[in-house]
């Protein structure tokens, strides 16, 4: 019993939840709304992914394999459409991030704010990565991989994570 | 069969996806321009974004003026007694540079250089960023229904910003200079150096292709070119801020934006370029005798047929036809020739100018003598063809607004008139 790790569970104690429709549209809209607006004001803000956030939520409060990887099919591929470069960039990343969250929420709990940090964290460092993999090897976008950059992006948007779930679980409806 | 893909469906789910979305990476990067589909697929997202971003926008300007124009007065005295100064300052500043610039486009005109300046812009709010740090791109409210078209110029006062990159009904996607994917070309005020400005991952400008063996100091400013038929030459771009040799022969100058691209709020979009010649300019605006009106609007004297094998160009009997090169002289090439009295030494000055055409006539300024890059160049001047070549300067010297001889004519015509400003004397 000791040596069980303290955040497994067995999957019957893991719930799944829903959302509603409009919830399910509305909140990756107003998180692309926020992510292309805010930088207007402080440019530094584009440092955070608001839209990866809430792929990463959905997946792992719904526990769906495929339910993830459409949320972050859809929301990255709206991410590109607001760039000038080619679709699916971001829609790979999100994918896969969304297959792999919602893989590990029928694993572990990711209710308490620590997991939630961890889990954020690293899968921005996934994200980053398949999109640096990507843009180099398919596209040849010559781009740079900034240790110190990332690293503190992923703490970063660990700790918004933190808040931002906490709100959204508000629109949680358990099943 | 049926087994494995139940068995693991949602693997095979994640492999579908993952190729569908190479698949179509794949193929936009073997089109290279967007195709039908996922033009739609921006088209649907910008859509549906923008106007959130547009009323948060407007939301916030609102609220901001409000703020500003009637709570937060606090030292408006005070700036307003500095402005009335600052006026007081440009102004004097300003007669200054008129003169300045007066004198360049005599310069101008008499090297018979064409300037280009920004004769149309379209004032446009920025509403929105891609979000993305790897994307340098920002929405304007203003689209197709605005005149808005691919590849025009955004600039603000500041200096430049960057391109039109996609155009939408009511919004438009602006290329940052600051991209790595964006070009502009540039030159260094001080050294005249050329490069092309682009941007880096990390949203710095550079100006590169610049040879290490050139000096290049900190704090030069750097201009348009106007070598990318973008944006018009002169517009400020910025200062250089730093300079090291790069791994390559070029040197790595690294350019602070004259424009501040991370707090954009107004822009304007260049919708229209002019391209002038400044000797029109220059010649309209100098005094035309009453005499030479006196004439243009009288009855003439029919022409004469010219002698044949006479050096005489007086032979302009019908109209030149106007010249694209020179359109807003539009003076027809007969005048010159109906006007006896004012302009009778003018078929001397052809004569004179024709017989000594064989080599290129003096010109009146300095260091313009002789040079090829006089109008004469680019608008050589009719004469008999058994004139080896034409005066290379006998146009410029003396800039008349009736110049129909300057304008090339139809490749059957007579020979039209000669610059009616000719120098009798040579």
């Amino acid at each position: 019993m000791m040596d069980m790790p303290l955040v497994r569970t067995s999957r019957e104690e893991v719930e799944v939840y829903r959302f509603g429709p409009i919830v399910s549209v509305l909140i990756p809209i107003i998180a692309l709304v926020i992510q292309a607006f805010v930088p207007l004001k402080f440019r530094s803000f584009s440092i955070f992914n608001l839209p990866l956030l809430v792929t990463i939520f959905f997946a792992v409060a719904r526990r769906s394999q495929v339910a993830g990887m459409l949320t972050g099919a859809f929301i990255g591929l709206g991410q590109d459409a607001l760039t000038h470069q080619a679709l699916g960039l971001c829609g790979i990343a999100q994918t896969v991030v969304g297959y792999g969250a919602s893989s590990l929420g029928v694993k572990i709990d990711v209710e308490n704010p620590g997991t939630r940090l961890l889990v954020t964290s690293g899968f921005y460092l996934v994200h980053q990565a398949v999109y640096f993999l990507v843009a180099r090897n398919i596209l040849g976008v010559t781009l740079e991989w900034m240790w110190a950059r990332t690293l503190l992006a992923a703490l970063l948007n660990g700790l918004v994570a933190i808040v931002l779930f906490a709100v959204l679980d508000r629109f949680k409806r358990g099943t | 069969m049926e087994s494995f893909f139940s068995r693991y469906r949602n693997a095979s789910i994640l492999v579908l996806l993952l190729f569908a979305q190479v698949l179509g990476l794949a193929v936009q990067v073997k089109r290279g321009t967007e195709s039908g589909g996922t033009r739609l697929i921006r088209f649907w997202v910008v859509n549906a974004i923008t106007p959130f971003e547009k009323a948060l926008v407007n939301t916030s300007q609102g609220v901001g003026d409000v703020w500003r124009n009637y709570f937060y007065l606090r030292g408006v005295r005070r700036e307003n007694r500095d402005l009335k100064e600052q006026v007081e300052r440009l102004r004097i500043e300003q007669v200054r540079l008129s003169e300045d610039a007066a004198q360049a486009r005599r310069l101008q005109a008499l090297l018979g250089f064409k300037e280009q300046f920004v004769s149309q812009t379209v004032a446009a709010q920025v509403i929105g960023t891609s979000g993305s740090d790897r994307s340098h791109v920002v929405y304007i409210d203003k689209g197709v229904s605005d005149g808005i078209k691919p590849d025009m110029a955004v600039i603000t006062p500041d200096g430049i910003v960057g391109k039109v990159l996609q155009v939408y009904h009511n919004y438009s996607q602006v290329l940052l200079i600051s991209d790595p994917s964006s070009g502009v070309g540039a030159i260094l005020v001080s050294s005249r150096l050329q490069g092309i400005l682009q941007g880096t991952a990390a949203g710095e400008v550079m100006l590169r292709y610049v040879m290490t063996d050139e000096k290049v100091a900190p704090g030069e400013t750097v201009l348009t070119s106007g070598g990318d038929r973008i944006f018009p030459k002169g517009l400020p771009v910025g200062t250089v801020q730093q300079t090291n040799p790069g791994s390559d022969l070029f040197l790595n100058i690294r350019v602070k934006p004259a424009a501040d691209l991370s707090r954009l709020e107004e822009v304007l979009v260049v919708t229209s370029i002019a391209e002038t010649n400044p000797r029109n300019e220059a010649s309209s605006a100098q005094p035309v005798r009453a005499a030479d009106i006196l004439a243009e609007r009288l009855p003439g004297v029919p022409p004469k047929q010219p002698a044949t094998g006479t050096a005489v160009v007086s032979g302009a009997a019908k109209p030149a036809a106007p010249s694209a090169a020179n359109p807003g002289n539009s003076a027809p090439a007969g005048t010159a020739n109906d006007l006896p009295s004012a302009r009778s030494g003018v078929a001397a000055a052809a004569v004179a100018t024709t017989k000594t055409a064989t080599k290129p006539a003096a010109s009146t300024m300095p260091g313009v003598a002789g040079t090829a890059t006089t109008g004469a160049a680019t608008k050589p001047a009719v004469i008999k063809p058994a004139v080896s070549q034409p005066s290379a300067s006998g146009d410029t010297a003396k800039p008349k607004p009736i110049g129909s001889a300057v304008q090339p004519a139809k490749p059957d015509a007579k020979p039209s008139q000669p610059p009616p400003g000719e120098d009798v004397s040579r």
